[in-house]
């Protein structure tokens, strides 16, 4: 048994985090170029072939450019990496070279506007497929079929037709985001317990009150379940899109730096992937606790 | 010319098996006056929320109509406001916003500081003042039922139809909801449709207290006076020399019905003279026994 602190979350998550970083540091330590027992022809081919490099007071270490490439940096390397870009994260250096802030910015806007667009298109079709069983009926095969398609399967098409890869990385992003919202608001609207319905036919409520006095309060909690999943699986979609697209982005950010061969750049570019995602999802979670409501 | 007519009212509903129909009720003709309190009991099952809901407009009859102040009725409308079984309050509103949706919709002109103290009004009418705020989730059974019947009065309805409305509410607050109901009645003398199978509610609230056989092809049997002089209350109707008499027949019908009553309904074809009238006053004299015998 635990003082009462060790059992708080928080200092257990600590505990973990300090564990895996102790892990990550000891298994990702380089031994500094020893060369003892090595002949001087031994050192010029090394040399050579730019494992090494003589330093300007002639000792031998390891060559700086190859280190970089050489097994997985450890975390202090990460975390210099993430101070230089952090300090830089307001510069535009060129075209292609956006400070991380600019990159975050783009993956947010981008992001935004396709899920917004596909949680509309979705809420609505959603609301009209839920309060008309017979054409739910009829067109359930065609989301049954779409649905499962991964997003990024889209993109090559869309690219072709749209051809613009700006419009394209949304409309990915759409693609991934309406599915799941679609399908949850025709339930969500279709399982609304009838009596609410009958109220509001009763009062004479005009089509319109209808619609945000009843039906959308009403299946908000529902709603929000699907957008809870068409979040996910749009933050999913809009890093690969990025990716393959070359759209500025923290995607690609990620795949830039691995281009570069920069593994500390990769990790970094994750790391900010998760936090965007983290921040996001719970800006969503505060905006989903305002609409629902308990029976 | 009655207030609310039902006219020659059937209703089917396509049976199970896919093929034809299943009749609900058939045939059914009731006259309503104005004011009057009219119930059906009858056993779960029998057709009397469907009658219910026809005359609320939210379901169509397969034949016949409902006719309210000389207008078939089509639709819903605010004319004739329904108190669920279940309250069907907004459980994302407060109880003043459930009882100001129905208000504004029903006074549509009304400025919001009229809006408001007409609801004030019936909300502190059900004795629910200080629960303004409160979501339906935060409130009792009872409490939710008086927000229910909040609504359904503050749009003063030319009928009020009640839904099985204290069926879900505990038995000793269901009491004390029976007595208001009587007070806000008397205060407003609105024409009401109960449908229950509570025999004292239907008792204490009544006027008249329409018998309905079992389904399929349920009908009204008989039609019972309720022959208790108002006003009543719990404490003093059992007192009432009527009481007994009434609440006896009607639970004999009931047994009876429940018992054998399908099997009478298919081969009872021939009884096509409308429902039997059943007054306790009129027959004072006449042995009780007879009086039972009525619907042999």
């Amino acid at each position: 048994m635990g003082s009462k602190s060790t059992q708080h979350p928080f200092f257990i998550s600590i505990f973990f985090l300090g564990i895996f970083l102790f892990a990550w540091h000891v298994a990702t330590i380089s031994t500094p170029f020893d060369p003892t027992g090595k002949t001087d022809e031994e050192l010029m081919v090394m040399e050579f072939n730019g494992d090494i490099v003589q330093t300007d007071d002639g000792r031998y270490v390891w060559n700086p450019e190859k280190e970089k490439v050489k097994g997985v940096p450890g975390p202090m390397t990460v975390l210099e990496k993430a101070w230089i870009e952090l300090n830089e994260a307001f510069v535009i250096k060129g075209t292609n070279d956006h400070g991380i802030a600019f990159l975050v910015g783009y993956t947010v806007s981008r992001f935004s506007v396709g899920f917004m667009a596909a949680s509309a298109v979705a809420i609505l079709v959603g609301i009209i497929l839920g309060l008309n069983q017979i054409l739910f009926r009829a067109l359930n095969p065609f989301i049954q079929i779409l649905k499962p398609i991964s997003p990024l399967a889209w993109m090559p098409l869309l690219l072709y037709t749209v051809k613009d890869p700006k419009w394209t990385s949304i409309l990915v992003v759409f693609m991934a985001a309406v599915w799941p919202t679609l399908a949850t608001t025709a339930f969500g609207v279709n399982s609304l317990r009838k009596e609410y319905l009958q109220v509001a036919a009763i009062l004479q409520l005009s089509w319109f009150k209808r619609l945000y006095k009843v039906i959308l309060p009403g299946a908000a909690p529902t709603i929000v379940n699907g957008l809870r999943i068409s979040f996910g699986s749009a933050l999913v979609a809009v890093v690969p899109a990025e990716m393959l697209l070359g759209e500025l982005g923290v995607g690609y950010l990620s795949w830039i730096e691995w281009n570069n061969l920069d593994i500390a750049g990769v990790i970094f570019a994750i790391l900010v992937v998760g936090t965007v995602g983290v921040v996001l999802d719970s800006g969503f979670n505060k905006l989903a606790g305002l609409v629902t409501y308990r029976e | 010319m009655s207030f609310l007519s039902i006219d020659h009212m059937s209703k089917y509903f396509p049976s199970h098996s896919g093929n034809g129909t299943v009749c609900i009720f058939e045939d059914v003709t009731v006259k309503i006056n104005k004011g009057e309190f009219v119930t059906v009991i009858g056993h779960s099952g029998c057709g009397k929320s469907t009658l219910l809901n026809i005359i609320a407009g939210l379901e169509t009859p397969t034949e016949g109509g409902a006719i309210l102040n000389g207008q078939e009725v089509t639709g819903p409308g605010l004319d004739r406001m329904v108190v669920f079984q279940n309250f069907a309050l907004m459980p994302w509103m407060t109880v003043f916003e459930n009882v100001s949706l129905a208000v504004r919709s029903a006074y549509p002109t009304w400025s919001s500081q009229e809006i408001k103290a007409h609801v004030q009004k019936y909300i502190t009418l059900v004795g629910l003042q200080g629960a303004e705020t409160k979501k339906p989730t935060a409130l009792s059974g009872g409490m939710k039922q008086r927000v229910g019947l909040a609504r359904a009065f503050s749009i003063e309805p030319k009928v009020l139809l009640l839904d099985e409305p204290f069926a879900q509410i505990d038995a000793l607050t269901r009491g004390v909801i029976q007595e208001e109901l009587v007070q806000m009645w008397n205060a407003t003398r609105n024409t009401v449709f109960m449908v229950t199978h509570d025999v004292d509610e239907a008792i204490l609230l009544s006027d008249r207290i329409m018998l309905m056989t079992n389904g399929p092809s349920a009908r009204i049997a008989e039609i019972v006076d309720v022959t208790i002089p108002r006003p009543r209350s719990r404490e003093t109707i059992i007192e009432d020399e009527h009481y007994y008499k009434i609440r006896n027949h009607i639970i004999h019908f009931l047994v009876r019905h429940a018992s054998h009553g399908q099997a009478e309904e298919s081969g009872d074809h021939t009884d096509r003279s409308g429902p039997v009238k059943i007054n306790f006053r009129d027959q004072a004299t006449k042995p009780v026994g007879a009086v039972l015998c009525g619907r042999p």
